[in-house]
């Protein structure tokens, strides 16, 4: 209680009715984003861990120059570590 | 008052004329009163039947305990799948059942409106619930407004949010949910979208109780259902079945060939299961290990003198042309999947070629549309190329199989329409 979880991975997500494959997003996070033959963005699986900051970086790039603001980030807070819980002193 | 094991249930009666709200009274007895809705379903296990197979009780509670001044019932007839006919076949039976389970759904919410949704291509289908609406209002006007919508029918316009979608904004398009679960909305108001069948299903269990609806059926998958079985039968029908029964007892209630080469389950985004499997009992939990699902209900029997590959090439083919075209994996995936098929079934010199770049661009394709609507096509092609090895090699080595030369195909799919033609508003 009383600690705040700070979000420690991102994902990236696509909406793929407003995409329309302009394929910006490949161009600024290169490392994050691949196009498939039609041009239309296929974004690596998983969360990506903040810790990496050149990553979260090229993300906001690429969030940012979408001409169709089709691409978002979404931060995952950490599961709840299980802590043994307050010892009881006598 | 229906007995506990007599099958048919939901199609009880003749066809050849819908029941009228007397007869139906007469038959089913008076309304219920007392047992909640939602404790009855989650007791009954109902799933829901237009291919989500999502459970019908937690939908409810959900729904229940969202706050909203108004809540919306809509009732999915649309029949999206042509090789489904149990929509109509049950309009044209027990409408009733239908509207009544439409009624306790609202009233279970705290509905204020029941949107009655069929196809206007499927006039049938609208005469009747039109009919039994009518019937209703004048025995006594229901607490809970019915009324009938009639979007365009095409194959994604039965989709849950595309049914919404309509509804608000009159455009049959399906939405981008990012968040699951996720809840769909007319302007503020939540809605609770139901299958017919479903709600067919709800009014018996309210009446009957939980127990009643689960003397037939496996612990798993509970209770009757319906399928439309087409292809090399002696006619297509829809039939009554208790979950739990054998594909191969449903075929030969349906008059089916003796020895089916394959059949297609679930519908056109369904998947294929091989013709030495059919001793499987029709359920959710047995068929999913085999890769297919009950899906809506649909199986297409192929005979032996098919090609699977052909007959996968005519559906994908249809497919893509009903895509809404709104996500580009979907827009452009599925008429290259279709393009890929084409030249595999032509068993040309780019036969081999055209499989592997199959295979790859299912892979590619797959959980990049905003529906399930691509989903469904890799599934149906996956599963081709798994029943059909054989001839998918026969054809990559450049020779045609024998049922691609007979050129007798089983899937019925509809005439092509020009892009330009399509309905969507």
């Amino acid at each position: 209680m009383g600690v705040r979880r700070r979000p420690d991975t991102f994902t990236m997500r696509v909406n793929p009715i407003l995409c329309d494959g302009f394929g910006h997003c490949a161009e600024l996070a290169p490392e994050l984003v691949h196009l498939d033959e039609w041009g239309y963005p296929i974004i690596v699986d998983g969360p990506i861990r903040l810790s990496v900051p050149a990553a979260l970086d090229s993300a906001r790039y690429a969030v940012r120059g979408c001409p169709r603001q089709a691409l978002r980030l979404e931060y995952q807070r950490p599961a709840r570590a299980e802590s043994p819980g307050r010892r009881r002193i006598d | 008052m229906i007995e506990e094991t007599t099958l048919p249930r939901v199609l009880s009666g003749t066809s050849a004329r819908p029941r009228t709200w007397e007869q139906h009274l007469a038959v089913f007895g008076p309304p219920p009163a007392g047992a909640s809705l939602s404790d009855q379903l989650d007791e009954a296990g109902l799933r829901g039947r237009g291919g989500g197979a999502f459970a019908t009780a937690r939908k409810v509670r959900h729904l229940r305990d969202l706050r909203g001044r108004h809540k919306f019932v809509v009732v999915n007839a649309m029949e999206g799948e042509p090789a489904s006919h149990k929509d109509l076949t049950l309009a044209s039976t027990n409408p009733h059942l239908i509207l009544d389970g439409a009624q306790y759904l609202a009233h279970a919410i705290g509905a204020n409106r029941i949107a009655v949704c069929a196809a206007r291509d499927n006039p049938r289908v609208i005469n009747h619930l039109q009919r039994a609406i009518h019937e209703r209002e004048r025995s006594g006007t229901p607490k809970v407004a019915f009324e009938l919508q009639t979007p365009p029918w095409r194959y994604v316009a039965g989709e849950e949010s595309a049914l919404v979608h309509w509804l608000d904004d009159h455009e049959a398009l399906p939405q981008y949910r990012p968040d699951r679960p996720h809840v769909a909305r007319i302007g503020q108001a939540p809605v609770l979208v139901d299958n017919a069948e479903t709600c067919a299903h709800v009014a018996l269990i309210h009446r009957y109780g939980a127990a009643w609806y689960r003397a037939l059926g496996t612990e798993g998958s509970p209770g009757s259902t319906l399928v439309s079985v087409s292809g090399a039968v002696a006619r297509p029908v829809v039939l009554e079945v208790a979950l739990g029964a054998t594909l191969r007892e449903i075929l030969d209630a349906a008059h089916a060939v003796a020895r089916p080469r394959a059949v297609l389950l679930g519908g056109y985004g369904g998947s294929w299961l091989d013709g030495s499997l059919l001793d499987v009992p029709y359920t959710h939990e047995d068929l999913e290990p085999l890769g297919a699902s009950i899906g809506a209900g649909v199986i297409v029997v192929l005979a032996d003198d098919a090609c699977g590959i052909v007959e996968t090439q005519r559906v994908v083919r249809w497919m893509a042309n009903e895509s809404a075209r709104q996500c580009g994996p979907c827009a452009f995936g599925l008429p290259a999947l279709a393009d890929d098929l084409s030249h595999l079934a032509r068993a040309g010199r780019d036969a081999g070629v055209a499989r592997d770049r199959l295979i790859e661009r299912c892979r590619v394709i797959e959980g990049r549309g905003a529906c399930r609507h691509p989903d469904g096509v890799v599934r149906l092609v996956r599963s081709a190329l798994r029943v059909f090895a054989d001839d998918a090699a026969d054809h990559s080595r450049g020779v045609a199989c024998s049922g691609a030369l007979t050129g007798s195909t089983y899937v019925r799919v509809p005439a092509l329409e020009r892009e330009e033609e399509l309905v969507w508003e």
